[in-house]
């Protein structure tokens, strides 16, 4: 049994886990509104965008002068996995579950024979996929110091990827990133970005013929990119939510163990110095009778 | 008699209002939207989207950076890239 400075010791350390862990949540806690704010305020454009794209798409779709972002290199030998991660950890499972997503991804298409390549974004998933696919990581941005990650950052990322693609480093992307349900669920998603995947349901047209200036195909041109832009943006915003909620609820969950902890080593220290007082009254009481 | 405007940037929704004439900086030259105007769908240039509120009123100025404008049934859409200010 571990003496009572031992345990009095421990006891301390816990709360002194405790009150980061509970610090932690609270910090979270505040960032999340904050974060779900701005990715709620950002769906509009997304939504719009996305149903004019398809709209322009199956228009376009089938000729052959399509713009390569949407009919593809006509192969799919290369892969690009673009994986979003954060910097910080204390989140639980969340950067854990995305690399996973995209390893599995990777695993299945190197089962099928193709070749896979990775820009992270973030630190906290390199070390994992630098061991798993040594060399195969041919881009990274840093987010480290980056306070609210914006649409600046998403430019700068789909610039890279675009200028990648257009170099023909990659003839398919696929983007990983977490989705935000609630605080309690995030769900590591991964989507097809490049080229991009034909519209599952495509908007009954309004009969009304739409004038174009220029015509149909610049305009997919131009919005093409901006699609992709828009996506990874997307991804960041639902990304930082969702880190958020996961590391609320991680914390919750260690702070209400640390707790758990907490009164089972009281209980332990209590014990044992009733034991220690029982044994002195014992010692002095034999003495006095032996006497 | 107005023209259902709305202007949505990345980050957020800017602004919906109801107005009388929008005047956007296209591509291919600027293009005034009022009310009932035929669908249309053209892309931005950087430079200054105009919003009359009402007829002769003094236009209130954004300047939009990059986007599209779209012109349907329901309305002026604006989805500019960035704004300023």
């Amino acid at each position: 049994m571990a003496s009572l400075k031992e345990l009095k010791g421990r006891i301390v350390s816990v709360k002194s886990t405790q009150k980061i862990t509970k610090a932690k949540k609270m910090v979270a806690a505040a960032k999340l509104r904050k974060a779900q704010a701005a990715a709620e305020a950002a769906r509009p454009y997304a939504e719009r965008l996305e149903g004019v794209v398809a709209s322009l798409a199956s228009k376009v779709g089938a000729s052959d002068s399509a713009p390569k972002l949407l009919s593809g290199t006509g192969k799919s030998d290369t892969h690009l996995l673009v994986v979003l991660n954060s910097d910080r950890g204390l989140a639980g499972a969340f950067n854990s579950n995305i690399v996973k997503a995209a390893r599995d991804k990777a695993l299945e298409l190197q089962a099928e024979g193709k070749k896979v390549l990775f820009y992270l974004v973030g630190r906290k998933g390199r070390p994992v996929i630098a061991r798993l696919f040594p060399g195969q990581i041919i881009e990274q941005y840093e987010t480290t110091g980056i306070r609210d990650i914006g649409f600046e950052q998403a430019s700068d990322i789909s610039a890279k990827v675009m200028e990648l693609y257009e170099a023909g480093a990659f003839d398919v992307a696929h983007l990983f990133y977490s989705k935000f349900r609630s605080a309690l669920l995030q769900i590591a998603t991964g989507q097809q970005m490049i080229p991009v995947p034909p519209p599952a349901d495509v908007p009954a047209s309004s009969g009304a013929a739409v004038e174009y200036e220029p015509d149909e195909e610049a305009i997919l041109a131009d919005l093409l990119p901006r699609n992709v832009t828009i996506q990874i943006f997307k991804g960041l915003l639902e990304n930082a939510a969702s880190e958020q909620g996961a590391s609320m609820t991680a914390m919750d969950n260690a702070t209400r163990n640390a707790g758990d902890l907490i009164n089972k080593l009281t209980i332990v220290y209590n014990r044992t110095r009733q034991a220690a007082i029982t044994t002195e009254l014992i010692e002095i009481i034999a003495g006095a009778e032996a006497l | 008699m107005a023209l259902k405007f709305e202007l949505v940037t990345p980050a957020r929704l800017e602004r919906t209002a109801d107005v009388h004439m929008v005047t956007v900086p296209g591509t291919e030259g600027d293009f005034s939207v009022l009310e009932g105007h035929a669908p249309f769908m053209a892309t931005l240039r950087n430079g200054p989207l105009m919003i009359y509120a009402t007829a002769g009123a003094a236009p209130e100025v954004i300047e939009v950076e990059g986007g599209f404008a779209e012109v349907n049934e329901a309305g002026l859409t604006v989805l500019a890239e960035h704004i300023a200010g």
